[in-house]
């Protein structure tokens, strides 16, 4: 048998450790628990998530299903490359729609241009229920949010969805425990220790493909509370706006209506990663309105069940 | 854009409450710029609202609404610094008594104990408690902080006193590696930046002594053979099966002569992959996947590994931090995730409860929460282990409760050195 010397050479960093450790996270988690989930929104967290759980159980087909929670306020681009990916792993994709939590008169509906963010947690628990889902891996990361630094890699939910950071498991050494008594779940984020950069690095290094929108490019947008927003079927510009043709990209990619462009020339992987390493503004600082609201904008969010 | 190799090393804050740990830290990723300008306008506006200064650095870290609201650390955060060659992951832990689980889930992970304590009050009960779990935990690298350095007029007599309570500590509990350094978190004197106000000093700072010390200590404690837990038997077309999991220890290689266990089956590993494609060697820390020569049913929770071989046993003499709200007594039954195995145990024996102050075992029939004690466990089915002190992988456990799924205890296989 020939053995490629696939890392022959090159001495373990620091992005092989995080590789294999969330490579593990994956497999504990499918092995402890009954239904687990993938939430898969097309952002580059989650395309390095479901490349990592890929890559846990090659060559057999991934073992638990993806999940997109749609607020139906996407980028257009997002969910082309959300169909392709998952049409490239063979995952069988759930969509969960929060017009659907409209329509059955769940939550107020906020309007076409009116943000459906917050409203994406009452969509999010209802799937996790009626799918019988007791576990739901998520991309997010403990650099983005100071509540976010605070959860376990394995967080408890209780049968109303709810995170008690009070209240969290010990979680030591390795040993993440999953179990749950019916109707609770578990979140388990297994790139809990990467930072925006090692995300970038990663998706540069296994030459992974990402929506366009994350790499420059002209756009319409108009400046509105100090964030430029894509012109667009949910953002319109407000009469005292100046619509502008800019060369942007963006960061993060979240609801249309409330994620914010960076002007930016970066237009390939390692131009980006170059801005990154001299970044001033954080990541969920320079783009995203759902986090401006308060100054524990996220902690309140997270209590309630969102991601 | 190239950039350099990085490794990895992780860190946990130990230390009593209002010595300054969080603050520090916040000191530490603010003088390394690993703060954004919106993180650090967020942090003015925090202490704004409280009070308490122009920037408390404390609320880097204490991202909780609660912990912001009575000024304390509850739980541990989380924090990320990088230097041109190493990433930090720091756990920034809480310093009260009732969190001591959230301080022994940072420290679990830890190559190095970063220890912050105040130069006036010296080592607290609470600051040795946390060196005690530390040690315990297998932490062998120390950095002490003596902070508030001015609050005393930068004295070396004071520093000196502490320094001498510190190296009688660390000489007990058997730290390989310990730097002490007189800080001001407030100022910022030796954190990043050396001191101008302590010229008697001429060592390191904080983030020199950090970047001097041993990467990866988590990962390569062992004294003994290589070990790879099953996580999970993948099928690889055409029929054969392999079996993923994490390698610790020390690697494996194609050929090597391996023995799975608890059956007792010597053979071969005739290969090796990571996500898909053949390798030569798993090195510790990779979540491999292995294929071997002999026929086997090996599953989930059965062991890989070389010589010297782990013990199988089904009695347990093992060391407890018991977190459960309710004690723990003899005959209880609960549930042990071992490696990647679950299984029942029941109490058989508690053979005591260790005095911090001490550091000696007085006798006892129960645990409360928050104690260190020890006890036998019995085991329902055959399990594979090592000492923690020569594997802390395959020397760890938790103990669950049955009912509410809860983790209830952190355990090591067999007895610290220093009792």
């Amino acid at each position: 048998m020939t053995v490629t010397p696939l890392r022959a050479n090159r001495k373990t960093d620091h992005l092989d450790l995080l590789e294999s450790h969330a490579i593990f996270i994956l497999r504990e988690v499918v092995a402890e628990c009954e239904r687990p989930v993938l939430l898969f929104s097309g952002g580059k967290d989650s395309a390095v998530l479901l490349h990592l759980a890929v890559k846990a159980f090659a060559p057999q087909q991934l073992p638990f299903p993806v999940m997109h929670i749609d607020t139906g306020q996407n980028f257009p681009e997002v969910i082309s490359f959300r169909d392709a990916t998952v049409e490239r792993t063979g995952a069988r994709l759930v969509v969960a729609k929060v017009q659907d939590s409209i329509d059955q008169g769940k939550v107020a509906d906020p309007g076409l241009m009116g943000s459906r963010n917050r409203l994406q947690t009452v969509t999010l628990l209802d799937a996790i229920n009626d799918n019988g889902f007791d576990a739901a891996f998520g991309g997010a990361r403990r650099d983005e949010d100071k509540a976010r630094a605070k959860e376990r890699i394995l967080s408890f939910r209780d049968v109303f969805g709810q995170w008690d950071p009070r209240q969290q498991r010990p979680e030591l050494w390795q040993l993440y425990q999953g179990k749950v008594n019916p109707g609770e779940h578990v979140r388990a984020f297994p790139l809990s220790d990467w930072t925006e950069l090692d995300i970038w690095q990663y998706i540069e290094r296994e030459q992974m493909k990402l929506p366009e929108i994350y790499f420059a490019h002209e756009r319409d947008v108009v400046l509105r509370d100090g964030m430029w927003l894509a012109v667009g079927p949910f953002v319109d510009p407000r009469p005292d706006e100046k619509v502008e043709r800019l060369v942007v990209r963006f960061r993060t990619v979240g609801d249309a209506n409330c994620t914010g462009a960076v002007l930016s020339e970066a237009a390939t992987l390692e131009a980006i990663i170059a801005e990154i390493v001299v970044a001033n503004v954080s990541e969920r600082g320079a783009t995203r309105a759902d986090d401006k609201f308060s100054e524990t904008a996220m902690e309140d969010r997270k209590r309630e069940g969102y991601f | 854009m190239a950039l350099a190799v990085k490794d990895l090393l992780r860190l946990a804050t130990v230390g009593s409450v209002d010595d300054g740990k969080s603050t520090l830290i916040g000191r530490l990723l603010v003088d390394t710029r690993q703060l954004f300008d919106d993180q650090m306008d967020a942090v003015a506006a925090a202490s704004e609202k409280r009070g308490v200064g122009d920037l408390d650095l404390s609320f880097v870290t204490d991202g909780l609404r609660a912990e912001r609201e009575q000024g304390i650390t509850i739980d541990v955060a989380y924090r990320y610094a990088s230097t041109p060659t190493r990433k930090f992951i720091i756990a920034d832990c809480p310093g009260h008594v009732q969190y001591t689980g959230n301080m022994a889930t940072g420290a679990s992970t830890a190559d190095l104990a970063l220890v912050v304590l105040d130069v006036a009050a010296g080592l607290k009960e609470q600051t040795r408690r946390h060196l005690c779990i530390a040690a315990l935990l297998g932490v062998r690298s120390i950095v002490v902080a003596v902070n508030k350095m001015d609050a005393v007029d930068w004295s070396q007599l004071a520093f000196q006193r502490v320094v001498d309570e510190i190296e009688t500590l660390s000489r007990q509990l058997g730290f390989k590696s310990v730097n002490i350094i007189p800080t001001s978190a407030l100022l910022g004197d030796n954190v990043v930046e050396p001191s101008r106000n302590l010229d008697w000093y001429h060592g390191p700072s904080v983030l020199e002594a950090l970047e001097a010390s041993e990467a990866g200590a988590w990962e390569h404690t062992t004294t003994q053979g290589a070990r790879m837990p099953i996580q999970w038997v993948l099928r690889q077309p055409g029929g054969g099966r392999t079996y993923a999991g994490m390698v610790c220890g020390d690697s494996l290689h194609v050929g090597d002569k391996v023995t799975l266990l608890p059956a007792n089956i010597e053979t071969t590993i005739s290969a090796i992959n990571f996500g898909g494609e053949p390798i030569s060697e798993a090195t510790v820390g990779l979540a491999a996947d292995v294929d071997l020569a002999a026929e086997t049913n090996a599953g989930r929770g059965d062991m890989i590994a070389t010589g010297p071989l782990p013990r199988l046993v089904n009695e347990i003499a093992t060391t407890i931090c018991w977190f459960g709200e309710r004690p723990l007594n003899v005959g209880q039954r609960l549930r042990m995730k071992h490696t990647t195995k679950v299984a029942p145990v029941r109490v058989k024996t508690i053979n005591g409860i260790i005095d911090i102050e001490r550091l000696d075992v007085d006798e006892s029939t129960s645990l409360y929460t928050n104690d260190i004690g020890l006890a036998t466990l019995q085991t329902a089915n055959l399990m594979v282990v090592d000492d923690y002190r020569s594997n802390r992988v395959t020397g760890s456990f938790v103990l669950i409760d049955e009912a509410t799924n809860a983790t209830v205890a952190a355990g090591m296989v067999g007895r610290a050195s220093f009792l």
